[in-house]
């Protein structure tokens, strides 16, 4: 039953975590495997504390639940670590990625205990950096693939940059932008 | 030879609806439904059906415009979920009883109050005696097979029924998954041209639809409409066997999960299944005789053969995802024990209201129902017959 990798999104409303999950699942699909992407929905509004979710694994899995034990959990805004449990039911041979200019040091008290490995990258300045706005997304998305390696880091930068062509049809300069944060945060997310 | 894609129950439907181009989509949009007529929408203006694509100003007249564009010899779908099915049921009642073939896809969803937009079956429940047939999904894959199975049935001459193709608002509406396509012209093939024999704008044979009927034959036409609904049956079984034959995903009036010799069973609809199974595949690793029963389709109900795949069991667990009121049991169970009352050797047998308003169902809620059930054929007690599974006060729940 294990053979799946199951990762949490927390964000807020606005900064793309689900549209991450998402290109996760896109990724892992060009990728041959098994995907499952989907947002805990409520009463959206911008701002508010969001979750998504992915499973990614070599069968179809049947399970159509919430995730409660992610191996993985990606935080896209730290200002959550402070009203959100994000290391909740964390799996601690897993890991958890922050948004952050801070070193993983800095953050572990917030983390409630959580004995994993915790990473970090800094993907505000590397979006204004290569999109020139904040969409902090694309590096975590990178950063997740980086340290999970739930696809295989080679392959997901290929199909991401055929992806990128498709989706970006009609505005080809931003393809290039996204594919810069991709390399950058893949190279700087640290431990 | 099937396309390896990955989509959300909403897409898969809407491409269902692409390749069979109908002649008439009547929309109006509620969540979690909304995206069905949004792809819709694209299809159009891309040229990719020629569809008229009626924008109406209500659900009770989206389904009003079915009801009229099907009497007028057209293929008519639509769309909708919860306070949308509400306020189309009259029509719902109006379109079976004129035995017009139409295609509703609803993204089930709970019905107010307090307000929710997220998943339960209330609102496909309540509308369970309108005449609809009602097929319900686990996932995106059997959204769409449903979907290209639903005019066939629909339209078989001794049924003429409309059909519900049903999927779980949100957790299968919108969540991405794995699915195999079938391509625009094995899926034209499959579903063939809608042929009616009569309708309204037939010149030679011109018909009155929707008259008014005396006490002297209203009886009739409703009996005929009952026997309309067990022709479904025979109809929804051929229609599948084509389907395996074609492109081999086997459907039947529901699915039997490590049932050869199940002693502990739990029947339930929809994707809570799929998290039941891999409970199910837990609790056989620890010997326990557990199966699963999941229920695909609702009306016509299959009870004379849940009643034989049950005929082994010792105790049972319908699960019930709407609060019917009736103080004894939701609609699942009412019917599921109907079906059983014949029985030589009856289970033992409870109703668990569960997953309203998308409170979350999980693996741990479906192994205590088996615990539940171990329980009961262990000490020949039933205990409460009808309770509720999932609360935020866990001393409320029966164990």
């Amino acid at each position: 039953m294990k053979n799946i990798t199951e990762i949490r999104w927390h964000g807020r409303g606005g900064q793309g975590a689900k549209t991450a999950s998402l290109l996760l699942a896109d990724a892992a699909f060009m990728a041959g495997k098994y995907v499952q992407s989907f947002p805990e929905y409520g009463p959206e509004r911008s701002g508010a504390p969001i979750t998504a979710y992915n499973r990614i694994s070599d069968e179809r899995c049947t399970v159509h639940s919430n995730i409660y034990n992610p191996d993985y959990v990606v935080v896209v805004d730290e200002t959550l670590l402070e009203s959100v449990d994000v290391t909740a039911g964390l799996n601690p041979e897993g890991a958890i990625i922050i948004n952050s200019a801070k070193n993983a040091s800095e953050l572990k008290p917030l983390l409630k205990g959580y004995t994993g490995k915790v990473f970090t990258v800094d993907a505000g300045s590397i979006s204004r950096k290569n999109l020139g706005a904040y969409f902090p997304n694309t590096p975590m998305l990178a950063a997740i693939v980086a340290v999970s390696k739930c696809v295989e880091p080679e392959t997901f930068m290929k199909d991401m940059e055929e992806s990128y062509k498709h989706k970006f049809a009609s505005k080809p300069y931003v393809v290039q932008g996204n594919l810069d944060c991709l390399s950058q945060a893949m190279k700087e997310v640290k431990e | 030879m099937s396309i390896r894609d990955r989509l959300s129950g909403n897409e898969a439907i809407a491409t269902a609806m692409r390749q069979i181009n109908p002649d008439v989509f009547a929309m109006f949009p509620i969540t979690p439904s909304t995206e069905i007529p949004q792809y819709f929408a694209q299809y159009v203006a891309d040229g990719r059906v020629d569809t008229e694509f009626v924008c109406v100003e209500s659900e009770h007249s989206s389904m009003s415009a079915c009801v009229g564009a099907e009497a007028a010899g057209a293929r008519a779908i639509t769309a909708t979920s919860s306070a949308g099915l509400a306020f189309m049921s009259e029509m719902l009642f109006v379109a079976a009883s004129a035995r017009l073939p139409i295609v509703l896809a609803v993204a089930c969803r709970a019905l107010t109050g307090p307000i929710n937009i997220n998943h339960d079956y209330s609102d496909s429940m309540a509308v369970r005696d309108s005449g609809f047939i009602q097929i319900y999904a686990e996932n995106n894959q059997e959204a769409y097979d449903n979907y290209l199975q639903a005019h066939r049935i629909g339209e078989t001459a001794d049924v003429r029924l409309p059909v519900m193709i049903c999927e779980d608002g949100f957790i299968t509406s919108h969540a991405l998954e794995n699915i195999e396509l079938e391509t625009d012209q094995d899926v034209k093939d499959f579903v063939g041209e809608y042929t009616p024999e009569n309708y309204l704008l037939k010149a030679e044979n011109p018909l009155a639809v929707g008259p008014y009927g005396v006490s002297g034959y209203y009886m009739e036409a409703r009996v005929a409409q009952a026997e309309a609904m067990k022709n479904a049956k025979r109809a929804i079984l051929d229609v599948a066997a084509d389907f395996e034959k074609k492109f081999g995903r086997k459907y039947g009036f529901f699915e039997e999960y490590k049932m050869e010799d199940a002693e502990l069973v739990m029947i339930l609809m929809g994707s809570s299944a799929g998290t039941g199974k891999a409970a199910v595949d837990e609790l056989r690793e620890q010997g326990i005789k557990a199966g699963l029963i999941k229920v695909r389709v609702f009306r016509p109900f299959p009870g004379e053969e849940l009643a034989e795949a049950l005929k082994n069991a010792k105790a049972v667990a319908v699960m019930d995802k709407s609060e019917g009121f009736s103080a004894c049991g939701g609609p699942l169970f009412a019917d599921t024990a109907g079906a059983c009352i014949n029985m030589e050797n009856r289970p033992k047998m409870i109703d668990i209201v569960y997953g309203l308003g998308g409170r979350d169902f999980t693996m741990d809620q479906a192994k205590r129902v088996y615990a539940r059930l171990a329980k009961i054929v262990e000490t020949g007690e039933v205990g409460p017959v009808y309770t509720h599974m999932g609360q935020r006060d866990k001393r409320k729940e029966v164990q």
